[in-house]
């Protein structure tokens, strides 16, 4: 009995000795005078858990493989130039953290889809506080969990969209975060393909010159607090259910095949606090169901709100409409969508019990839009005093624009938002 | 030349209409910027008033001033002063006194309330308005010897271009839908000073909605320095022709 706890002692102390010699993380000097002159020679006598400190210099070294769990920190922000041939990080294992880089010049190839970090199936990578410039991709991921994407300053200046990939790429992947980015010049800002369960936050993406924030197949994520402005073809957003977007703003997207958010086929979706302003069209919705959208703001745009007939379910509520020239269109007759308690610029009623809804029901269908839709030319003789006539004598007694339309409870003074 | 623009001047100035329109416009334009609750419905307003009331009481007030004076020109005509002088001192005279009140009534709380530019714009357009209209309200004086003939031409000549031109523009749409008509649909607007006057000021106004599909090509015509200019220059056309027109009758004219 007392042989073998001394053996199972013998044999735990036997143990913490061995894990202890391999858990026993070093510290790399990587730099002109330090211990290792480039980042391959330290990489070839690193092992897991190990740290470099890479110091200020311009390191040209081709691709470097990380295919061990590492920190790499970068002191006075040192420079990695793919010179324009190489992907510069590939990132070959789990728990790698890479910080405090610059990242110049990546290749850029169409089959290969280079970029200045991509991870490959990994999953608690952590990328933050890193700067990327003139890079076919930026940020790449695929097939990885459990990422985290932050802080990062992401920026290219080709001019050709085939000259240029994305600035965060992910793809196939799961529980990413995706935090405080900036992200302009690139094709699209932020690109999604079937990621699941993840974090967008606090995100800026503007002058990229296709979208600012394209997804596809990406079920269950939350959007917050971004900011696209002035993005080529504005944001689109297609095939996805359960998406969550709050407090984000949607600006400038001039042009017309560009939209503050083109919503295409998606359903149980929820959207509130978002601000759309000074958008040719400010949200379009393709074939969407079971949208909510409240307490939005849709300000200056061309078109507020364009929904196609195809859409089903939609709820509005509380939402305020100001200043768009046209607030809201259709390009059918049937209308299965819910409009409630909205406030409209251009509503005219009168309030007598002062619950602060209106008394009479609004349609803000105008009859103009369903002939500018019909007509585009038409657009021409907007404003006129002609057009005036018919708009009014229409909101009296609707006839051309569907009767189901409407808005029965119309708020009198805006939301505060 | 100038000694009779004096005395036109001088007339008009008299004349308590001018200043009564003066008067209701300032009216119209500051109610409209501090009754509505944002600048643009603001802007709206006074856009109206821009292309209904300011071609209604120009065309209108000169047709009948120009009857007024018919005495007044029969006895000019007899001092040794050449006719188209005095033809255009009336003319200089009544447009300087449309656009001066348009400016007095109108200008200012423009250019108080609502961005410079588009404020420049509305007043340039508003002024040129003015004057086309008076030089519309010359021809048909000259056009009827009858009092209330010729008034009868000038207001279906402002229902014309103000209602009637814009129904017809609606019903060509329809009728062409299946043709792309945008290019000629921009032809068209050059056949109506109010349409030109208030594709410039959209443009101004509604910016997003004209990046649109058919916004986009108004504004590549319209938008551009170019563009300004030949709308401009349109509208110059306007004042002129119907103005050298009556000039041409006038000059030899059995009085």
């Amino acid at each position: 009995m007392m042989m073998r706890i001394w053996n199972n002692i013998l044999f735990l102390f036997f143990l913490i000795l061995v894990t202890s010699q391999f858990s026993f993380a070093r510290i790399l000097e990587v730099g002109q005078d330090k211990q290792f002159k480039s980042i391959l020679a330290a990489l070839d006598s690193s092992m897991d858990g190990d740290t470099f400190r890479i110091y200020k210099g311009v390191y040209t070294e081709g691709n470097i493989s990380i295919d061990k769990s590492i920190i790499i920190i970068g002191i006075d922000r040192p420079v990695l130039d793919g010179k324009i041939e190489d992907e510069i990080f590939s990132v070959k294992a789990s728990n790698v953290t890479i910080k405090g880089l610059e990242f110049r010049n990546c290749g850029r190839q169409v089959m290969k889809d280079p970029a200045a970090i991509k991870v490959y199936g990994q999953s608690h990578v952590i990328i933050e506080d890193n700067v990327f410039h003139d890079n076919y991709f930026g940020i790449y991921l695929q097939h990885s969990e459990h990422c985290l994407i932050k802080n990062n300053i992401i920026e290219a200046s080709q001019k050709r969209e085939s000259q240029s990939g994305n600035g965060i790429h992910c793809f196939r992947s799961d529980s990413l975060q995706i935090i405080g980015n900036q992200v302009f010049g690139h094709r699209d800002g932020i690109y999604f393909e079937f990621v699941t369960e993840t974090l967008i936050w606090r995100n800026v993406a503007h002058d990229n010159l296709r979208y600012g924030l394209h997804f596809m197949f990406s079920h269950s994520n939350a959007y917050i607090a971004n900011y696209f402005k002035n993005n080529g073809a504005g944001v689109a957003v297609m095939y996805t259910k359960r998406v969550t977007m709050i407090a984000n703003t949607f600006e400038d997207s001039w042009g017309d095949g560009s939209y503050g958010v083109l919503f295409k086929e998606l359903s149980d979706c929820y959207l509130s606090g978002n601000t759309f302003i000074n958008n040719t069209t400010g949200i379009f919705f393709d074939g969407t169901n079971r949208i909510t959208m409240e307490r939005n703001t849709i300000k200056g745009n061309g078109w507020g709100v364009r929904l196609q007939a195809n859409c089903l379910d939609n709820k509005f509520i509380d939402n305020n409409f100001m200043g768009n020239t046209f607030d809201i269109t259709t390009n059918g007759t049937l209308v299965e969508n819910f409009f409630d308690g909205n406030y409209w610029d251009k509503y005219e009623g009168y309030d007598l019990d002062k619950d602060q809804k209106g008394d009479v029901p609004y349609h803000p269908l105008s009859l103009y839009a369903v002939i500018v839709e019909k007509n585009p030319p038409a657009m021409l003789l907007y404003r006129s005093f002609m057009i005036t006539l018919l708009d009014k004598s229409e909101k009296i007694l609707p006839s051309l624009t569907p009767e189901n339309f409407v808005d029965n409870r119309p708020r009198m003074i805006p939301h505060k938002l | 030349m100038i000694n009779v623009l004096k005395f036109v001047a001088l007339d008009i100035l008299k004349n308590k209409i001018v200043i009564a329109y003066a008067v209701m416009l300032a009216l119209f334009s500051w109610s409209a910027f501090s009754l509505e609750e944002n600048e643009a419905k603001g802007l709206l307003t006074v856009l109206n008033i821009v292309l209904l009331t300011v071609p209604l009481v120009s065309v209108l007030f000169s047709t009948i001033y120009v009857y007024n004076s018919s005495e007044f020109i029969e006895l000019l005509v007899s001092h040794p002063v050449k006719r188209s002088k005095i033809w255009i001192a009336l003319f200089i005279g009544l447009s300087a006194a449309m656009s001066l009140a348009y400016i007095i009534g109108t200008g200012i709380p423009l250019l108080l309330f609502a961005d410079f530019a588009t404020a420049m714009m509305m007043i340039v357009s508003g002024c040129m308005l003015s004057m086309i209209f008076v030089a519309i309200a010359f021809l048909c004086s000259i056009l009827a010897r009858d009092k209330a003939k010729g008034i009868g031409i000038s207001i279906m000549l402002w229902l014309y271009f103000a209602l009637l031109f814009d129904a017809l523009v609606l019903f060509l749409f329809f009728q062409f839908s299946e043709y792309p008509i945008e290019k000629m649909v921009v032809g068209l607007s050059a056949l109506s000073p109010i349409d030109m006057t208030r594709i410039l000021i959209l443009l101004r106004m509604d910016v997003s909605a004209m990046l649109g599909h058919t916004g986009a090509i108004f504004k590549n015509y319209f938008g551009t320095n170019w563009g300004l200019i030949f709308s401009f220059g349109l509208m110059l056309v306007w004042i002129l022709v119907p103005f050298l027109i009556s000039l041409k009758k006038f000059v030899n004219r059995d009085l």
